[in-house]
Formats: structure tokens, sequence, C-alpha cells
């Protein structure tokens, strides 16, 4: 199967079943790089970094930078166009008939489980990136299992500390601080790239 | 027709500078479509507005791009919804095309790695912020919070995609709702 055929259907398979905008698409993204091998998850956090940091809805500034680490730039309009094609047909769908779907007790009621379920994925995925990022806990799946394994690195300890540090001061920095808590990521962002290039100029990484 | 109909062309063009303009997820746009929509261009009435990224949220898909389609749609029907879309991921397509082949070019160094790694942090704390302020729209009772568990355990210890949970989780949805009806 070529790359791009590949790449729009995975793409269309996210836009279709990722309910909740943007951040939705970051466990599709996720469980496509483990089965395609295009990327890593490390590689996804920079590309959520920068989706961030740039103009455009994050989700298509994601799907537009997976496709373009997967096949350059024809994959990264394919990709794009994979997402936003369910998109396109269901709002279209959607509009033709909107007092129904609007007054839709289905509709009411799927969404009374898709939320909850949407927030556990992204708090699945959340806790992937902590363990990838934040702990030297290996995450691994055997060939044709369904069940995850964890690994610890050896020698290293449980716990990247200097990582922890800069997570906690972030975390209170993001919500508890009255003068930072509204302030845009992309200030977050940029001040955990000074204090990461600080960090190893120091030589603590 | 007393109104002059709106151009594909300007519908592809508005979205591509509301896209640029937005900095975050679709809910970063909402100010600046009621701006340009509304206020500017009398596309939409404050109240349509709403009821669209309303309905942008409960379907799926990226908020911003679902909004756009039903705008698009609503002034030059099925096309229009095209143009609006491919209007709003325009500016991205270009934008991060150009970042990612810079960044490649300079993942190598040193100190960029170092600034990832800082930023790879930031980015964790981004998502569980992410994570909480979802919980307290999401989790609204004893049965959502039981779905939210479920799927968070499914989600880390099972290599399933994430769209059977999506499907098995508007099933429970219709279920549980249904039961609560036959019980009263």
């Amino acid at each position: 199967m070529s790359i791009y055929f590949r790449l729009f259907w995975e793409f269309f398979k996210t836009g279709l079943f990722a309910v909740g905008g943007g951040m939705a698409t970051l466990p599709f993204l996720k469980d496509i790089g483990e089965t395609t091998g295009w990327y890593t998850y490390t590689e996804l956090m920079n590309m959520l970094a920068v989706s961030e940091s740039t103009p455009g809805p994050i989700g298509i500034n994601m799907a537009t930078y997976v496709g373009f680490t997967a096949g350059g730039v024809p994959g990264a309009v394919i990709a794009t166009l994979g997402e936003v094609t369910p998109s396109i047909i269901v709002i279209l769908i959607v509009a033709a008939m909107l007092k129904k779907f609007q007054n839709s007790r289905l509709v009411r009621d799927a969404f009374y489980g898709l939320r909850p379920a949407s927030t556990g994925l992204i708090g699945a995925a959340c806790v992937a990136v902590v363990l990838e990022v934040l702990t030297h806990i290996n995450v691994q799946t055997m060939d044709g299992s369904l069940l995850n394994t964890f690994s610890l690195d050896d020698g290293s300890g449980i716990c990247n500390w200097p990582g922890l540090l800069l997570a906690a001061v972030l975390l209170i920095f993001t919500n508890r601080v009255k003068y930072t808590k509204d302030l845009h990521p992309i200030v977050f962002i940029a001040f955990s790239a000074v204090v990461g290039v600080m960090a190893g100029a120091a030589g603590i990484l | 027709m007393k109104e002059k109909k709106t151009s594909l062309w300007t519908l592809f063009w508005m979205f591509a500078k509301m896209g640029a303009m937005t900095f975050g997820g679709g809910y970063a746009m909402l100010p600046i479509l009621q701006r340009e929509v509304v206020e500017g261009k009398h596309w939409a009435s404050e109240e349509e507005l709403m009821d669209y990224f309303a309905i942008g949220q409960c379907t799926p898909g990226i908020i911003a791009v679902n909004t756009a389609t039903f705008i698009g749609q609503k002034q030059r029907g099925i096309l229009g919804g095209v143009m609006s879309t491919l209007g709003v991921v325009f500016p991205s397509v270009v934008i991060i095309s150009i970042l990612a082949g810079l960044i490649t070019n300079f993942s190598h160094l040193v100190w960029v790695q170092n600034a990832f790694a800082g930023i790879q942090v930031c980015v964790c704390v981004l998502i569980f912020n992410a994570v909480v302020k979802l919980l307290k729209k999401s989790v609204v009772d004893k049965r959502t919070a039981g779905i939210f568990l479920v799927v968070l355990a499914g989600g880390v210890f099972l290599d399933i995609s994430p769209a059977w949970f999506v499907i098995a989780a508007a099933v429970v949805g219709i279920i549980l709702k249904n039961l609560e009806v036959k019980g009263k």
C-alpha cells in the first residue's frame, strides 16, 4: 500500500473518531506512530509543542506535521485532507438536518458516554507521555499481544529528577500563580526550552 | 436573490486569514470568528455562530474545521463548505511544512535537543492541564466517572485502537441513558 494512501486512511480514521477537538487526536496519532513506525512518541511530543506554538488550529498543525514526517510536503497535504474529509461529510449531513440533530436524544445520549471516554483517552496519552519523559519506565507490547508490559531502564533510577522539578514549577505557574496562569502556552514552551538549553550547558542533562 | 453571493475565493481567503490568526485550539478561534464572521461579514448571527460552534464540538474532528465547514456551506452549499475548510487549513500546511523542514535540519545540534528536552516536560504539563479542564466538563456524575476510569485504564494497559473505545463509549452512553428512562 502506498504511503500516501495509508496516510490518508489513517488520518481519515482520526478525523472520524477523534471527538472533542485537536487534543482528542493525540491518542490516535500515538497509535499511528506505534503501528506504522513513522515516528516515536518523543518525536510526537516535539510536534505537539511546535503545533501549540505556531498559528493555526492545533489539530490541523499536528496532522500536517505528522504527515510531513511520514511523507514530506505531499504527506503533509494528504494527511491534513484525510483528517478534514470526515468533518466535511459529517457537517454537511448535520447541516441538512440541523433541527433534528440538535434535538436528537440519541446524539445527546451518545455524547454522555463519548465525552468522558475522550477525556479518558487523552488521560491515557498523558500517562504515556509522563512515563516517557519524566520516568525511565518503558512501555512495550509483545507482537500479537493486546497487553502492554512495563519495564525499567538499567541503572538509571525510576525518575528523571530535573524533568520532574521543571514539571512541578510549570504546574504551579500554569495553575496557581495569578499573574502567569492565563498566559498563552507558547510562553511556557519558550521558558522550558530556555531551561533545557541552560541545563544542558550546566551539564545537568 | 437580493444579496450578492459570497464568492468561493472570498470564503477561502477569509478562513485562511482566520486560520493564520488562531493560536492554539479551536477555542482560541471563537473570538476571531465573532469579529470576522458575525461583525465583519455578517455571514451568521451571534446565536447561529454559537450553535455552529457547539455542534462543531460534538461532531467528530477538529472544532475549527467543523465550524468553518458549517459557515461555508451556509453561504455557498457543499463547495462553500469545502473551500472554507481548505482555507482554514491552508496556513497550517504552509507554516508547518516550512518549520518541520527547518527543525529536521537543526535537530542534530545538541542545544536544539536540550531545548526540546525542556519542551517535552512542558508538553506533559500542558496535556495534564488539558485533561483536568476536560474532566470538569465531561465527568458530571458517578457513571461518567466510571467511563472515564475504564477508558483511562484501557488506554494505559491495552494496545488497541482508540477508535474501539470511542465506539463502545457511544453505545454505553445510549444504553445507560435508556436504562435511566426505563427506571423512572
